[in-house]
């Protein structure tokens, strides 16, 4: 049977059929990520031992008849910046090379209540701060539809995980866009859901007033059901929400009849790729021809949502990073005179380049003298962004519009020009500002094959709106361009199931784990 | 209007980032920094007069609970991430003189 084709619904009925075993299902996709992470490198860590021992204790207790979770069983991948008790948790850098964490990030006890098995964690930009994933200090991520492209970032490796068919499905987190512009890359299903909706305790903070964890999955169903899983109050969240309704998979119903959908006329003017704004017109289409009302409109502020946000998330990254000291985890610099050469030199072998950059920025914005004209200005504008949502909101369902303005660039072409590279951002990063849900849908290909997602915005707690609509128009494609990666290396080469062309790993990341 | 970082501001600024950076990095975040305020200062274009800055997007309130202890002694877990450990306690260099 190919377990690997199923979504991850699919294989948890089998698995609750016991026509799948759990071990058979993590062994699958064990072999999968041998196979394919000499190539992609999704993974900063895979615990082969640790995912096959979870799968045996979860089929004991369906064999039990104490787990009937529809995701019980099934393998999926977490965000190296989400805690997991005495498990490697890196956040991609450095500083963290060596913290075993003392506790379980609520988001991820929830899949394991879930009985999910947890296969390892997931590459991403150094602390989240990225849009490419090579800003990671234990190599780049490849996109497994090309692996001369980046996959995306920050949850590059989540994404290119669940293309390459490595996992069932994964946690991302979203700050900017990091969920959902890398599964646009990637061809699979992201959503970042209404801050406050999936709890924060044990994640590694960059930006606390935009950080949110959510689902990377093949399928808008799977993307309900992870959500339903993830999603919870959590005391330990001063942030987290007790939201009225958590029943996300009721919302996958075909039917669009109605449903007035507004396109930014500022999101599809210029910048944009002609073959991106082709692919997310014509799954605008698609949603029109089912009924939904199409109509564009201007949503304003647009430009302005960038600098706001580079204000605000660095101001917030250089408080959030001053815990990594050298003291209590982590890396510590080898030779030092005294306590503040000891912090200084720590901090700065630690971090790498673009984590260095944002903590300056924001130190500077956050800095007497600058506080007003830099970061309140920020936030005052943040107000403005959220009064543009609410007018919209008045009139339309959802938004519908690109999640990035171009398919996914060459990898080492992003990071000499950081400005360029947040540009990038356009379309995701005033959805964070706005506290707002986001979701990328897989929606068609480019003239060299990379994916292209279409962006559906949501008024805060409409997370079911948008899993009908990408749902409706999943139905009406036939999941198309949902389709796994066939793994292209850089040489052109084509790698089936049982063959990868051997590209030499990363040595960084090599060293780290021997 | 273009942004001018001295050698002083960013000196100060590495001092509360608690980096050190080379001279050459110096000048590189210099060069960083002036490009992404001349950016940041577009917000300008913006009359916010009159607009509340927004920290939340939703009314949060402080939140309050009962301070029972709910996690067991974990201290050698703890401990065990120390860079430097001397019994029970993370080792530092000399605070005071």
């Amino acid at each position: 049977m190919d377990i690997l084709g199923l979504t991850a619904l699919e294989l948890g009925e089998k698995i609750q059929k016991r026509e799948i075993s759990a071990r058979e299902a993590a062994e699958a996709a064990l072999a999968q990520a041998q196979l394919a992470e000499p190539v992609i490198n999704s993974y900063v860590t895979l615990d082969p031992e640790g995912a096959l021992k979870q799968a045996d204790e979860i089929q004991k207790m369906i064999d039990a008849g104490d787990l009937s979770s529809p995701l019980a069983g099934v393998p999926v991948a977490v965000k190296d910046n989400m805690c997991i008790r005495d498990k490697l948790t890196t956040c991609s850098s450095k500083i963290l090379s060596n913290f075993k964490p003392a506790y379980t990030a609520e988001a991820v006890r929830n899949l394991q209540k879930a009985g999910m098995v947890i296969l390892g964690k997931t590459n991403m930009d150094e602390f989240a701060m990225g849009s490419t994933t090579e800003t990671s200090y234990y190599g780049p991520t490849k996109n497994p539809h090309d692996t001369a492209h980046v996959p995306g970032g920050s949850s590059g490796g989540s994404c290119a995980a669940v293309a390459a068919q490595e996992c069932f499905g994964a946690l991302g987190s979203d700050t900017g866009g990091s969920i959902r512009q890398p599964s646009s890359f990637c061809g699979v299903v992201g959503m970042k859901p209404t801050y406050g909706t999936v709890s924060r305790y044990g994640l590694i903070a960059y930006g606390s007033s935009l950080d949110q964890i959510g689902p990377v999955t093949k399928d808008v169903a799977d993307c309900a059901a992870f959500l339903e899983a993830v999603a919870s109050y959590d005391a330990k969240d001063s942030t987290s929400i007790r939201r009225d309704d958590y029943r996300f998979c009721e919302a996958l119903t075909d039917d669009v009849k109605g449903m007035k959908i507004g396109i930014p006329r500022d999101y599809m003017g210029e910048g944009l790729d002609s073959e991106v704004r082709e692919a997310v017109m014509a799954a605008a289409k698609v949603l029109e021809e089912k009924g939904a009302v199409i109509e564009e409109f201007d949503l304003g502020l647009v430009k302005y949502a960038i600098p706001a946000y580079y204000t605000i998330a660095s101001a917030e990254a250089s408080s959030n990073l001053e815990r990594f000291d050298g003291v209590k985890y982590g890396y510590r610099t080898a030779e030092y005179e005294e306590l503040h050469n000891m912090y200084k030199k720590t901090r700065s072998e630690g971090f790498g380049a673009e984590v260095k950059r944002r903590i300056m920025l924001g130190s500077f914005v956050l800095s007497s003298g600058y506080y007003d004209a830099y970061y309140l200005k920020a936030l005052r504008v943040k107000a403005l962004i959220k009064k543009a949502f609410d007018s919209a909101f008045e009139k339309y369902d959802m938004i519908l519009g690109p999640a990035a303005p171009t398919t996914a660039p060459e990898l080492g072409k992003s990071l000499s020009d950081p400005l360029k590279m947040y540009l990038g951002d356009i379309y995701t990063i005033s959805v964070n500002l706005a506290g707002l849900p986001g979701m990328s849908v897989p929606v068609g290909k480019d003239s060299r094959g990379l994916p292209v997602g279409m962006q559906l915005i949501g008024n805060v707690f409409q997370e079911k709106k948008l899993l009908r609509a990408a749902y409706a128009y999943e139905c009406a494609t036939g999941k198309q361009f949902e389709q796994p990666a066939q793994i292209k290396t850089a040489c052109g080469n084509s790698a089936g199931e049982n063959r990868v062309e051997n590209v030499q790993a990363d040595t960084a990341k090599e060293a780290h784990q021997v | 209007m273009a942004n001018r970082i001295s050698d002083e501001t960013i000196e100060y600024v590495g001092i509360l980032a608690k980096l050190e950076l080379s001279d050459q990095e110096k000048e590189a975040a210099k060069a960083d920094m002036e490009k992404m305020l001349d950016y940041i200062d577009t917000l300008n274009e913006l009359d916010t007069s009159g607009i509340e800055p927004m920290s939340h997007v939703f009314q949060v309130s402080n939140v309050f609970r009962e301070d029972v202890v709910t996690n067991g002694d974990n201290r050698e877990e703890i401990l065990a991430n120390a860079p430097q450990r001397k019994d029970d306690c993370f080792k530092v260099p000399r605070t005071i003189g």
